[in-house]
């Protein structure tokens, strides 16, 4: 009967593949106050614990031959420290830990939240507009206080032909501002919309006929979920990395 | 009937609690903003802090003595090498130096020989020279008086031969003739 209803109306079946990314209070209570301990506060403190635990404690015999976890902790530095240094230039390298904090914290975030049952803290566009704005700013400020008016460069393409360049401000300008909003969407959107089509596939589940089906899709849609999870935080870093430069260098 | 009474209640519940949210997203519930962002704050300063005081430096520290130690190593090797080729030069300069030294004491041990030889020949030659002149001396000795013998043999023997056929036999005379005919 139940499942004769879930099989035969959209609206009556049980799946709610956003409910997953509800905020709720961990110790009772209903309302959410900003100092509130969600589940949220607990998978940002996990990833906290994941980071120090890898970084800290997996690096704390300093070997000169490393261990496994010594050598994942030395394989992420060479890696955001490389592409920071290769994208922002070496003048770059002093936002150096500003770029791993992102990256670590995006990184351990999304794989946490790739264990079942778990919360998924950057499915939510209130961390990544907060990360992107935090880089926006970095950007933005860093940028006039070190290049003052010549900043402005950004938006003037010497370049091109002087016919040209006020119509390429305007659209370098628009899409100076722009860069923030897909910076935050790119990462909250791709985190969520895979994780709420595992839930939905999960919710086919429940109709006998389906679920072979269902988890095939689900087992093949992680596999993409596990991809998805670095990717994002690679991209996430990278444009970072890229928006610094124009910091650093403004002008093309 | 269960479906709709769920469904219902449902909308009830979303009713109740869309009316700071959008149906369905969570993430557009403004209300639980402030809470995500303050400990979003407090997670990323921590990681902040965790990583460039503890962990980055310590990964840097590591991989620079890494880098310090295979550097050295490297340049220990190219010491060794040095070293070896070095060694290598020494010992085939010794054996070149040992092939001169055995070269020239067998030439001059041959130019010894040689002299000395050059010395016992031409001694031996002197010996053989003054015994073939002595030898000479003695044949010429040896043939004169051959000679004379003969001579005197003639004498006799014509003088005999003379005597026999009754003749008186002219000393003068004979030796004349002996001396014409040796003469031959």
């Amino acid at each position: 009967m139940a499942t004769e209803a879930q099989g035969g109306e959209g609206g009556g079946l049980v799946f709610h593949p956003m409910d997953q990314f509800k905020i709720k209070p961990l110790f009772g209570g209903d309302t959410i106050e900003w100092y509130t301990v969600t589940n949220a506060t607990l998978w940002m403190a996990l990833a906290v614990l994941a980071i120090i635990g890898l970084m800290v404690l997996g690096t704390s015999r300093r070997a000169t031959i490393p261990s496994r976890i010594q050598s994942i902790a030395e394989l992420a530095y060479g890696f955001v420290y490389k592409m920071v240094e290769d994208v922002a230039g070496k003048d770059g390298v002093k936002f150096f830990p500003y770029v791993m904090t992102l990256f670590m914290f995006i990184v351990f975030a999304n794989f946490l939240g790739l264990l079942p049952m778990s919360f998924t803290t950057t499915s939510h566009f209130a961390v990544t507009v907060v990360l992107a704005l935090l880089v926006f700013l970095t950007v933005t400020i860093y940028g006039v206080a070190k290049h003052g008016t010549h900043f402005l460069g950004l938006f003037w393409v010497a370049s091109a032909p002087l016919a040209l360049r006020p119509i390429l401000a305007i659209i370098e300008l628009i899409s100076y501002f722009v860069r923030p909003v897909s910076h935050s969407i790119r990462l909250a959107g791709n985190v969520m919309a895979g994780h709420a089509v595992i839930k939905v596939f999960a919710g086919f589940a429940a109709i006998a006929t389906i679920s072979p089906v269902s988890v095939v899709a689900i087992t093949a849609m992680y596999g993409l979920e596990v991809l998805v999870a670095f990717i994002q935080a690679y991209v996430f870093t990278i444009l970072t990395c890229v928006y610094l430069k124009d910091a650093l260098h403004p002008g093309h | 009937m269960a479906t709709e009474t769920h469904a219902a209640a449902g909308t009830a519940a979303d009713a109740a609690h869309g009316a700071a949210s959008a149906p369905g997203m969570p993430q557009l519930d403004f209300s639980t903003w402030g809470n995500q962002i303050f400990w979003l704050s407090i997670t990323l300063v921590v990681i902040y802090f965790v990583l460039s005081r503890i962990a980055l430096p310590r990964i840097g520290a590591v991989l620079s003595e890494r880098q310090g130690t295979i550097m050295k190593d490297i340049a220990a090797a190219e010491d060794l090498k040095a070293k070896a080729i070095e060694a290598e030069k020494a010992y085939d300069k010794a054996l070149a130096d040992a092939r001169a030294e055995a070269n020239r004491i067998a030439g001059e041990a041959r130019a010894a020989i040689q002299a000395d030889l050059d010395v016992a020949i031409a001694k031996a030659d002197t010996e053989i020279a003054a015994k073939t002149a002595e030898g000479e001396k003695a044949i010429a000795a040896i043939r004169a008086s051959a000679v004379e013998s003969v001579a005197a043999v003639a004498n006799d023997t014509a003088e005999a031969i003379v005597a026999s056929m009754g003749g008186k036999a002219d000393a003068k005379a004979i030796a004349a003739a002996v001396t014409a005919r040796m003469k031959g």
